[in-house]
């Protein structure tokens, strides 16, 4: 029998510490002020709050959560907008978007080609940093952590406010960059210099640049709190018997992400700061000296003197791409590795069976993540740099789809001989699994760096990305929504309106992103206004044309989605503890929990996916049930027994 | 709709008084209890919370560092050539400023001996010499800058000058930070808040003045001596 | 290209929205079944249009260079693999979905693992990325590495046949005079068309004036950024005469997407001919444009 189902004790017992305030640590603390291991119990404060202090300034990380996951969902119907409007242009270019004479008359509503620049280089930093980012850990890391592992509230409340506060300066300049001089940012979301760092370069480049590196630097300052944040509270506020190895692997995931972004973020924000520095003060860190642009010559270092340049000569892009990668390869995972362990939570509790291998995909996830730091030379196999480190990549790169392999192979093992609910939550994590295979193995290709130079900057990319960060990870935060809906709101989404939504989404995504993989075989170049002005092109233009069909049907069909989640918010259908018979924490803490969360105490007996155990007579067995000696009694008091 | 009846066996006997059909509210059940207390756990090594926060705040900063000391050591190999840093700064003088802000450490590790040993008056006298010290790092970089500016070397003059700012610059704001941090500690060991038992707050912002200093003297040996 | 053909274009989208259309009005009540046949078709569609995609023109260009064989023969390589992989995992899935609901009597298996299994699928693919990672790296250092550049040829890393210079938004290439000068006021320059003789070994210096760029020959399989203050050789070999495009791959600013060229292959003589025809010309012409200069200086 596996580790994973003894009902042995918790290997902390809970003892009864006197009562204390957390923050205040008693005189009878060790030397070391390290409190004993046990419960300690925080008097009743039910003081009612008022709708300010419990709303907007809350330090309840349940109304965060919401905060942070209404926020991205606002931006996912925004970054959606954009992507259809490039869809527009990149299948008749030129010609004007119906209805949005109204917004650029000037225009007609024709997109220009610089709008163009601005439009995806906003819709790929409003996607990864302001939807799924902050939808995977701002929204559920702050909503599951202290579930999940039997805590309060976050080990730092008020660090936990301030965390989603400093999304809000984000927000401002990300959209005050379409209203400033010059534009929004225009330089993609990998902001490459020099096209980033001269004023003169591009439209976007004058005020809007900064624009974007001011919300990228607080986006970071935001994430940065929150993972200090998430690490402490898994590590520290664990209830008794819950070891690491009996976290459910949506934790695993979170715990792992916030790590990365621990340990890469920082260097982007230095990378921004840098960046920041040339644009403004004319420092020269990614520009190299002597450059003419538009028969003008850049800021950096216009005023020195030759002797200067000799002595010194002037900065590296390629500097950036290293620097920006270091934190946006990491950035991938943290994208996937908190949607992968939704996927594992959600799989095996609507199919009814443990997950297959919990220690090799815990193991996986760590190994996903530590690679991850070592690859991210993959996105410049042809950018320049030495083509020696190319190959210390790419072999790092491959390597990665090893950890990879493990987690799919064991999701098709959890799934083999389960007794599967079809379930909309459990439809949209199957839907993730079907298409992050497709997405993993498009990036052997990329991998591969004879490939690579071919189809480098190629739709071959932006099928793959996509594939991972949307069918992949978007798909996993509708299967989250679905399943944890329930503790957050106490009400059940409809499952006609799920089903409905998940079946138009899986089609149209693939009609939208598959037939991409043949584009950019074609050689289609990706972050281009008019593809067709070239021979090489001309011939694509139908199948572009079938792709955005698809992706107007895909964008009108969330309109069920946004009926289902409004509706069942005040309306839907009212729920227990625990409507899917689920094994973990959270599913002990009344529907939606309130203040402090547990109304019981908790003791950890076992792993978090004990279905199916021949032990007792139902099909599911939660982490906190105690077995034996106990005669299946109940050992923590209930105040309604 | 099926999530109604997921369980084939819908025990009646589960645990907490789990009734049969788990998906059907039941207030006698799934209400909150009405007052209870608040269970706080603690796990994981034998580390205060906010200590262990501590630790992976300054990792960040390592990270950060980082990413500004690699800047630097790609673009000076990068570079067709270099200057003598001796002949661009005055090394002797922030050599100095060097020594000022070990000995600052050092000051600090007798503040958090004195509070050990519960010494308040202890704790306001050493503190408030660490202070001091930062305060004096502060001021002779900030003279160094003024100099180095009256010269006409500001940070869009060259690459050396870049790279120079952006990394003194930045480890002086986490200097000015950390004095700031050392301030209100000194505040609040006036007024008693540190304990024999009790001198986590001061630990905390010990260690974070210690990280400034083990910075400095990594930027001090690569940007001033080679 | 019956499918994609325009006049069809707008019948495809009616059939697939009717098609939606039927799929949903049943997909709440016949669940299982058709997510059994959708997550089934995801492969077999999937492999379809991989089959379908060169009849219709959405695959490779034709392949007119040395450098294109490995680098195709490889992506056919990883294709193989990855569509088996592909095929297998998706099987295995709808297998579950079909196989395993709910209303199979009795519990779920109640397993937590086999380290015997994670041992196979951890070692199968660990092989097969293997043979990837070292099958790649002959084809990479062919085309990047120093020690494969050409020499002994017309041209070298030395004796460039011209020095490609790209800025916004536009490709310059200069090609040195009859000394094998870049230096010199006799130097011919071609604005947009990359002229090269056929079967031969070119080398070049890749250069770029204000911002990135990316030198992309679809047709040659090359693509190489331009990056201000570096100079980059980069050599291929054409090995049929005609005009391709020379696309620029990087983001540039606002007018990417029209920075075209033509790489325009010759037979050798006609190659001679046309360089010979531009020095004369830039004789009777006076002195090339000083305007256009390679970097900022
Ligand atoms: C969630 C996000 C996410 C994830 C998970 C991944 C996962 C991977 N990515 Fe991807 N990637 C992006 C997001 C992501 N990527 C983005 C956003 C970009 C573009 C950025 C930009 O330029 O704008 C990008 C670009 C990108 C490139 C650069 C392409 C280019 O610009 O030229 C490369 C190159 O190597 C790459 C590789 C990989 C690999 C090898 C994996 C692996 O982790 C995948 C591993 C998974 C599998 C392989 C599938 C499962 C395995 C099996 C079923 C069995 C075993 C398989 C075999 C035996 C083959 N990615
Ligand atoms: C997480 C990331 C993410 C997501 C979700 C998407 C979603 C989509 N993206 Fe994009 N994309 C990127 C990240 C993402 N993208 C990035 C990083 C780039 C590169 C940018 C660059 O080059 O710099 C890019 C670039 C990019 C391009 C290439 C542009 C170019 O190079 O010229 C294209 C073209 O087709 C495209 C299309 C789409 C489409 C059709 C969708 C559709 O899937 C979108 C459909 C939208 C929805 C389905 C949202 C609907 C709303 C809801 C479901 C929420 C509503 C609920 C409530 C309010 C309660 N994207
Ligand atoms: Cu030049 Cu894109
Ligand atoms: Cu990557």
């Amino acid at each position: 029998m596996s580790p994973a189902d003894s009902s042995a004790a918790p290997a902390t017992a809970p003892k009864h510490a006197p009562a204390h305030h957390p923050d205040a640590h008693p005189a009878h603390e060790g030397p070391l002020g390290i409190a004993p291991a046990g419960t300690v119990h925080v008097s009743h404060d039910h003081h009612e709050l008022g709708f300010i202090r419990k709303y907007i300034f809350s330090v309840d990380h349940k109304v965060i959560a919401i905060q942070f996951m209404l926020t991205g969902l606002f931006f996912l119907v925004l970054g959606g907008l954009f992507a259809m409007a490039i869809r527009h242009q990149v299948a008749w270019p030129w010609k004007p978007i119906p209805g949005m004479g109204l917004l650029f008359p000037e225009t007609g509503g024709v997109i220009s080609p610089e709008f163009y620049t601005m439009l995806f280089t906003m819709h790929g930093t409003i996607m990864i940093f302001f939807v799924i980012i902050p939808l995977l850990t701002g929204a559920f890391g702050n909503f599951l952590i202290p579930l999940m592992v039997g805590a309060p509230d976050m080990a730092f409340p008020k660090l936990n406010m301030f965390g989603y506060w400093a999304m809000i300066p984000a927000i401002f300049f990300a959209i005050l960059g379409f209203f400033v001089e010059g534009g929004a940012a225009a330089a993609g979301w990998t902001a490459y210099p020099p096209l980033s760092t001269i004023l003169s370069a591009a439209p976007g480049s004058l005020n809007g640049q900064t624009c974007w590196l001011m919300a990228l630097t607080w986006v970071g300052v935001s994430s940065m709190m929150g993972a200090v944040n998430y690490v402490t509270t898994i590590v520290k506020m664990r209830a008794p018997g819950l070891t690491m190895m009996r976290l459910p692997l949506s934790i695993w995931g979170l715990f792992i992400s916030a790590l990365l972004q621990l340990f890469a973020l920082p260097v982007l924000t230095a990378a921004s700061i840098l960046q920041l520095l040339d644009r403004t003060l004319h420092t020269g860190f990614f520009t190299p000296s002597n450059l003419l642009v538009n028969s003008v010559r850049p800021e950096a270092f216009q005023s020195a003197g030759t002797a200067a340049i000799d002595a010194a000569s002037g900065g590296h892009p390629l500097l950036w791409q290293h620097l920006f990668w270091f934190y946006s390869h990491p950035a991938v995972y943290i994208m996937v590795l908190p949607a992968m362990g939704f996927a594992s939570d959600i799989l095996s509790v609507h199919a009814r069976k443990p997950v297959f291998g919990y220690k090799p995909m815990v193991y996986s996830i760590c190994a996903i993540a530590g690679l991850g730091f070592i690859v991210w030379g993959h996105h410049m196999f042809t950018s320049g740099m030495n083509p020696a480190l190319g190959m210390s990549f790419m072999v790092a790169t491959i390597m990665i789809a090893l950890p990879s392999a493990v987690k799919v192979f064991n999701w098709i093992g959890t799934l083999w001989g389960s007794r599967i609910h079809l379930t909309s939550a459990m439809l949209n994590a199957l839907a993730f699994v079907s298409m992050f295979i497709i997405g993993g193995l498009s990036g052997i290709w990329m991998a591969a760096t004879p490939v690579d130079i071919y189809i480098h900057d190629t739709y071959i990319v932006v099928a793959h990305f996509h594939y991972v960060v949307f069918a992949g990870s978007v798909f996993a935060i509708w299967a989250g929504i679905y399943h944890w809906f329930p503790k957050m709101f106490g009400r059940q989404m409809n499952e006609t309106l799920g089903k409905l939504h998940f079946i138009g989404s899986f089609v149209f995504t693939n009609g939208v992103f598959y037939m991409m993989h043949q584009l950019g075989l074609a050689g289609l170049m990706r972050r281009t206004a008019d593809p067709y002005t070239y021979t090489t092109y001309a011939h694509l233009q139908e199948c572009n044309e079938l792709i955005t069909i698809c992706a107007f049907l895909l964008f009108a069909w969330q309109i069920f989605f946004v009926i289902n989640f409004f509706h069942s918010m005040f309306w839907g259908k009212r729920v227990g503890r625990n409507p899917w018979k689920a094994n973990t924490l959270e599913w002990d803490a009344p529907s939606p929990p309130g203040h402090g969360n547990f109304d019981r105490e908790l003791a950890v007996y076992r792993g978090p996916y004990e279905f199916g155990s021949p032990e007792v007579a139902e099909d599911y067995l939660p982490q906190t049930r105690k077995l034996g000696d106990g005669a299946g009694k109940p050992a923590p008091a209930h105040a309604h027994h | 709709m099926s999530q109604a009846t997921l369980a084939p066996h819908a025990g009646a006997h589960g645990h907490h008084g789990h009734k049969a059909d788990a998906a059907a509210y039941d207030p006698a059940v799934d209400a909150p209890a009405e007052h209870h207390p608040i269970f706080d756990y603690d796990s994981g090594p034998p580390v205060e919370r906010g200590k262990f926060a501590i630790w992976l705040f300054l990792a960040t900063e390592v990270m950060f560092f980082t990413g500004l000391i690699g800047t630097y050591i790609i673009l000076r190999t990068g570079s067709a050539a270099w200057p003598n840093p001796e002949e661009r700064l005055a090394v002797d003088i922030t050599a100095f400023n060097t020594f000022v802000l070990i000995i600052s450490s050092w000051l600090m590790v007798r503040a958090l001996q004195a509070a050990q040993k519960g010494d308040r008056a202890g704790i306001l006298k050493w503190l408030g010499a660490t202070i001091l010290g930062g305060a004096l790092f502060v001021g002779i970089q900030v003279y160094e800058y003024i100099e180095l500016y009256k010269h006409g070397n500001w940070p869009n003059v060259d690459i050396f000058w870049s790279t120079f700012y952006a990394m003194t610059g930045f480890h002086g704001l986490h200097v000015v930070v950390g004095v700031i941090w050392l301030i209100c500690a000194w505040f609040g060991a006036a007024r008693g808040r540190y304990t024999a038992q009790n001198y986590m707050g001061l630990e905390l912002a010990g260690l974070y003045w210690h990280f400034v200093d083990l910075v400095w003297v990594l930027l001090f040996t690569i940007v001033y001596l080679f | 290209m019956s499918l994609l053909n325009p006049s069809n274009g707008w019948w495809t989208a009616l059939a697939v929205l009717v098609a939606a259309l039927l799929v949903l009005v049943t997909f709440v009540k016949y669940t299982r079944l058709w997510l059994v046949l959708l997550i089934g078709l995801v492969p077999v569609l999937g492999v379809w249009t991989f089959v379908k995609a060169p009849e219709w023109g959405l695959w490779f260009p034709e392949d007119v260079s040395t450098h294109g064989k490995g680098m195709d023969q490889l992506f056919y390589m990883i294709m193989w693999m990855v569509t088996f992989t592909f095929v297998l995992t998706e099987v295995a899935l709808v297998w579950c979905v079909f196989r395993y609901h709910e209303k199979v009597p009795g519990k779920s298996l109640f397993t937590h693992g086999s380290h015997k299994l994670e041992m196979i699928w951890t070692a199968i693919p660990a092989v097969a990325l293997l043979v990837i990672a070292f099958a790649q790296i002959g084809t990479f250092k062919r085309i990047k590495f120093e020690n494969h550049w050409p020499t002994g040829g017309p041209y070298s890393a030395q004796k460039p046949i011209a020095h490609v210079i790209a800025y916004q938004f536009a490709w310059l290439m200069r090609y040195p005079d009859e000394n094998g000068s870049f230096d010199s006021v006799d130097v011919v320059e071609s604005p947009f068309d990359f002229v090269v003789p056929v079967d031969t070994d070119i080398m070049f210096h890749l250069k770029s004036r204000d911002v990135l760029h990316s030198f992309f020959l679809p047709n040659l399989r090359l693509k190489q950024d331009a990056v201000p203050g570096m100079t980059i050789p980069m050599w291929f070999k054409a090995t049929k005469v005609g005009e391709y495009d020379l696309i620029c791959a990087e983001l540039c600013g606002w007018g990417h997407y029209k920075m075209a060229g033509k790489l325009i292959v010759k037979s050798k003589a006609d190659y001679d001919a046309w360089l010979a025809q531009k020095r004369a010309e830039l004789k009777s012409n006076g002195k090339a444009d000083l305007s256009n200069m390679e970097e900022g200086q």
